[in-house]
């Protein structure tokens, strides 16, 4: 064999192997997109956003746990965000020198990739058993840990792709620093900032592990943010691992909604990083 | 070499910026050797010199844009005015809003063609609208843009072609008003008709700036430039009048590079 045709053999089962993993991986996220669907749109109805969760055998919706999903992962994402913006603009602007910036980070990776179950427990243990009762607040708080290091870590990227003749070019102006930072590179990288947090919001609307030791479930409309608050995650969890066909109708429901939301935020974020990124 | 031998012929002119023994290190990297130079005021002085010869680094420390970056360190002093700017305790904001610099590569700030003007005036004088409406026409016409931005001064400053961002730069750089306007190879990004823009600009406004420019080019350097510096491997060779300096250089290096035996 000629070592032309020995390489364009080795090519096609290269295509070949990565086609067919490619196809693998499709093929089971398919799969369960239809199952999702398939089970998901039968339970679909107006009565969800009218109605709260009803008892074993009963008619109901899922309102509460729509809204109190709504709720603390907007609550969670309002406490998180500035923290986690501060923090990333603080490790690409100012981390230059010292120590402080690489620990930093280096905690802020590991935080990043902690399952969130240990977060829950974590919220748990340092606030759940000192108030001896389940919380919209723990849960909230829970979900803010979430968010914070997703928004470090690409809060502290999209400033890094800000070059740094844009930088020298406000310091030659005589921008102190702060200026500099606020006016001209958080400017420059809002719109990866954004999709950042768009991929945060993502990223906890979904999240079960942490609401189950924190906000627990909530049968009834509730925003007292001291006593348990409805979620749909948790909700699909006891719903669908229950006996009674209504609920895991509803469970279902409930994750198709979870779903399309993820889905429409992660297209919004990528609609939103493609036209608002300026090119250098 | 002895500084009496880096002083240009003409007498009568005042020096803007004095060098004395400057040393400059990237980090383990000794990257300008005992620099002495007097850049007189109210003229064009070119810093030429093979790629990595220091005259960029050099240009950076007049406004000690090196500071920036944790690793960069110049010893010895630069008189601007008279006054020491590597001494501890300058206020580096000041000393910069004094000191416009325009960039290899265009910068326009992320925002409106206006704003990009406003937002260094902004910073150190109070306007009123109309002034600054008016400052910024100033500015603009002064970089020779007005003419082709005066319809979308709200549009980003992202949106003007190569040429027409360095003039933005250009008028953002003069709108504080410097003393000194550093022009760090600001054609090297553009075609040749923006270039001649830019040297056409550089022309104009040497009147009321001064003004050092560093480039690759040496025509350009010729075409400009009052004053020139030849400088190599991080250790000026040769500083004079431009037309000496290119038609009779004393040191045999310039006369190699300046005739395109090396370099």
């Amino acid at each position: 064999m000629s070592l032309y045709a020995r390489r364009l053999f080795v090519n096609r089962c290269n295509l070949l192997v990565s086609l067919m993993a490619m196809l693998f991986g499709l093929f089971w996220l398919g799969w369960i997109l239809l199952t999702l669907f398939d089970s998901g749109l039968k339970a679909l109805s107006l009565d969800l956003f009218l109605q709260m969760t009803p008892p074993p055998g009963s008619a109901g919706g899922l309102l509460n746990a729509i809204a109190g999903s709504l709720f603390m992962a907007a609550a969670g994402t309002l406490i998180g965000t500035p923290v986690g913006i501060m923090a990333g603009i603080y490790l690409a602007e100012y981390g230059a020198r010292g120590w402080l910036a690489p620990v930093t980070r280096f905690i802020n990776d590991i935080l990043l990739s902690a399952p969130s179950i240990v977060i829950g427990l974590f919220i748990y243990e340092i606030y759940v058993v000192h108030t001896r009762h389940f919380s919209a607040w723990a849960g909230t708080m829970a979900l803010a840990l979430i968010v914070i290091p997703v928004v470090v870590r690409t809060t502290e990227n999209m400033l890094r792709l800000v070059p740094d003749s844009l930088r020298e070019a406000a310091a030659a102006l005589g921008a102190p620093q702060w200026k500099m930072i606020t006016l001209v590179t958080v400017r420059a990288a809002k719109a990866g900032i954004i999709t950042g947090i768009l991929l945060a919001i993502a990223r906890i609307s979904g999240e079960t592990a942490p609401l189950l030791f924190t906000a627990l479930n909530n049968q009834f409309w509730s925003f007292n943010m001291n006593a348990p608050m409805a979620n749909l995650p948790v909700v699909i969890f006891q719903f669908a691992m229950s006996p009674y066909e209504n609920w895991q109708h509803l469970a279902w429901a409930g994750a198709l909604l979870i779903t399309m939301g993820v889905l429409v935020l992660n297209i919004l974020a990528r609609v939103f990083f493609r036209n608002r990124t300026p090119t250098y | 070499m002895s500084a009496a031998a880096l002083q240009p012929a003409e007498q009568a002119i005042t020096q803007k910026i004095k060098v004395r023994n400057l040393d400059f290190f990237y980090g383990g990297f000794h990257a300008l050797k005992n620099i002495n130079l007097e850049i007189p005021a109210g003229r064009v002085t070119s810093f030429i010199g093979p790629s990595g010869c220091g005259k960029s680094t050099l240009l950076r420390t007049f406004n000690r844009m090196y500071a920036l970056y944790p690793k960069q360190v110049a010893k010895g002093e630069i008189l601007i005015d008279g006054e020491d700017i590597l001494a501890p305790g300058q206020d580096l904001n000041r000393l910069r809003a004094k000191i416009g610099m325009v960039f290899q590569k265009p910068t326009p700030f992320p925002m409106s063609i206006h704003d990009n003007i406003a937002f260094g005036v902004r910073l150190y004088e109070n306007l009123s609208s109309r002034d600054m409406d008016e400052r910024v026409e100033w500015a603009l016409r002064k970089a020779a843009l007005w003419d082709e931005v005066k319809d979308k001064l709200k549009q980003s400053g992202n949106s003007l072609s190569g040429g027409q961002q360095q003039r933005l730069c250009i008028a953002r750089g003069i709108a504080v008003k410097p003393e000194v306007l550093l022009l760090d190879e600001p054609a090297s990004a553009l075609d040749p008709i923006s270039t001649g823009r830019i040297e056409e600009l550089v022309h104009e406004l040497k009147s009321d700036y001064t003004i050092v420019i560093v480039t690759h080019n040496m025509q350009q350097a010729a075409r400009v430039s009052d004053y020139t510096a030849y400088m190599y491997l991080g250790e000026m060779i040769e500083f004079g009048v431009t037309d000496e300096v290119f038609i009779k250089p004393k040191k045999k290096e310039t006369e190699d590079y300046i005739t395109g035996r090396f370099g």
